[in-house]
């Protein structure tokens, strides 16, 4: 290894996704665009709602992140995601993290295949703080937010193989003093929200639970709870997503972006949340699950009797 | 076609090493010492916006006197070289060892192949685990690198400026105590250096896991000021 040294031309300044280009180390620098497409076999199918793949069932079973959301409230932003990762009609992970600082003032979330979608994050991590080293200030929001999309879209090629990646990015804009939501699509799409979003397989259960109980100006504590519900629904609707789990202790990740930054809501502070959703679930729901009894009362059916521990959830 | 005049190899080098130590010792020094918690660098600098000490990854940290835009792209391909390294292998195997080293053959080869040499000196210092494990080092303009363990005076009057500083140093001397030293080292006895002068940045031990951090004005005031004030007692208000 030598010292970098790019001549005048070829300078990727602070871009450093430029500088693993120049050296060949980029993950996201597939051919993209029409000419690609029309040599590609089978291209034709690939172009479902989503950019959903075409062949499915030919390729291994890749794991997939589920459920994240994001809502807007008083002082910032909240981020939340469920931990569950699938394989097909597996769980290849209970654990996964989905919800990333991106920097101290902003945060990605993931949906799609993990692998390329934690690729994107740690590739995204690196973006940002490698131009605040060497511009010596941070980027604004706005063009973090460009930056992510330049990422999602040099990974279309792969998209339209069905390697998706889906991230939500929010943060707290310092210079217009609030928290602002941006979503993606395959194509590089860059979208502003107003005050919430949901993306994933569960998503949209989680968007419209949001939408149903978001209020302008919600404390941080009316935010969280908000979101945990937003995931409790979208567990309760889609397989893929994983609801709390409180025989291995296991809850969604939820982190606040303020003005002071990005903070991870204690795991304990989320079970308290979850406790305080299923403690206000209206009859209509709980007798919805067919198990008639109120003691299940707290666990939608599922198959994997993940939720059934739910209902024994007054265990902290 | 004209022939080139022969000149003696040794004259050769000697007249590259006068050109690029009369146009450091020209610039305003810098000083870095290791202090009770991880490394400090205090530069005369009197622009706010052009730096001379910067960030360059978690724990390491880069400093340079001499002509400004040669070690700022000295800086920016150290900051390269490190985040390319972390994202190859692991954080953890980020060192400024290495780092050093990188500059020093680079340094070294602009040195014995092109017509001018490197008008600068440089410094990368990186804040160990421990006390005692921290690093400093110090590259000169031909390549040579020098490796020290309690401080390092960079650019003009730098011979002076390091016996001002063996006299005052103490290996785990509070940041207050080592910064009035370095203050005291740059300034000599005849002239004054107000905060606004200088440059302070330091790596600290438990600032998480980006240990560098500007010790902007309001602070060195109060560093320099209060007698045995508490290095953390104005860790706020400031940013790395």
């Amino acid at each position: 290894m030598t010292l970098p040294m790019f001549p005048p031309g070829r300078d990727p300044g602070p871009d450093f996704h430029g500088v693993l280009r120049e050296l060949g180390l980029s993950p996201f620098s597939q051919p993209v665009g029409a000419a690609w497409l029309a040599g590609q076999p089978g291209s034709a199918g690939a172009g479902g709602a989503q950019g959903m793949p075409a062949r499915l069932d030919e390729r291994p079973a890749l794991a997939h992140g589920t459920t994240i959301c994001a809502v807007r409230w008083r002082d910032g932003v909240v981020m939340a995601g469920d931990r569950r990762a699938t394989a097909g009609s597996a769980i290849a992970h209970r654990t996964m993290e989905k919800v990333h600082p991106a920097d101290a003032h902003s945060g990605v979330a993931i949906a799609g295949v993990a692998g390329p979608a934690l690729e994107m994050v740690r590739l995204f991590q690196l973006q940002l703080e490698h131009y605040e080293k060497v511009e010596g200030q941070a980027l604004s929001l706005e063009g973090k937010a460009n930056q992510l999309s330049q990422m999602v879209r040099s990974n279309f090629s792969m998209a339209m193989q069905g390697l998706v990646v889906v991230p939500l990015f929010a943060g707290y804009d310092l210079r217009r003093g609030r928290g602002r939501i941006y979503t993606y699509d395959p194509t590089g799409g860059r979208y502003e929200e107003t005050d919430y979003h949901a993306e994933g397989s569960g998503g949209r259960d989680a968007r419209t639970t949001i939408k149903l109980g978001y209020k302008e100006g919600m404390s941080r504590e009316e935010a969280i709870e908000l979101c945990v519900r937003a995931l409790w629904e979208a567990a309760d609707e889609d397989a893929a997503t994983g609801g709390p789990d409180a025989v291995r202790g296991i809850y969604p990740t939820v982190a606040t972006i303020t003005a002071e930054g990005f903070q991870k809501v204690p795991e304990a502070e989320v079970a308290e949340a979850f406790q305080r959703v299923i403690s206000t679930l209206s009859s209509a729901e709980v007798r919805a699950a067919g198990a008639g009894t109120a003691a299940a009362g707290g666990g939608p059916a599922q198959a994997e009797g993940h939720h059934s521990a739910d209902s024994g959830g007054s265990r902290p | 076609m004209t022939m080139p005049f022969y000149v003696a190899p040794e004259q050769f080098m000697k007249d590259k090493a006068d050109f690029a130590r009369k146009n450091i010792a020209r610039g305003r020094p810098l000083v870095a010492t290791v202090y009770g918690q991880g490394v400090l660098i205090c530069a005369e600098n009197s622009s706010r916006s052009l730096h001379k000490v910067s960030e360059i990854y978690d724990k390491i940290a880069f400093a340079g006197v001499g002509k400004y835009n040669e070690f700022d792209q000295l800086r920016v391909s150290g900051v390269q070289a490190a985040d390319v390294k972390g994202y190859q292998f692991s954080r953890e195997d980020v060192d400024a060892r290495s780092l050093a080293n990188l500059y020093a053959r680079y340094m070294g080869n602009v040195f014995t192949h092109e017509m001018k040499p490197l008008e600068v000196e440089i410094l990368v210092a990186e804040v160990g685990a421990k006390q005692g494990e921290d690093q400093i080092f110090h590259i000169l303009y031909d390549g040579t690198v020098v490796d020290e363990d309690r401080f390092s005076a960079l650019g003009g009057e730098s011979e002076a400026i390091s016996s001002r500083m063996d006299r005052a140093f103490s290996p785990d001397w509070p940041l207050a105590e080592a910064l009035k030293a370095c203050v005291g080292a740059l300034s000599g006895s005849e002239r004054r250096l107000s905060p606004h002068e200088l440059e302070v940045a330091v790596l600290e031990r438990g600032n998480g896991r980006r240990a560098f951090r500007r010790v902007l004005e309001p602070e060195v005031q109060a560093l320099l000021g209060a007698p045995g004030a508490d290095a953390a007692a104005g860790s706020s208000g400031s940013s790395a």
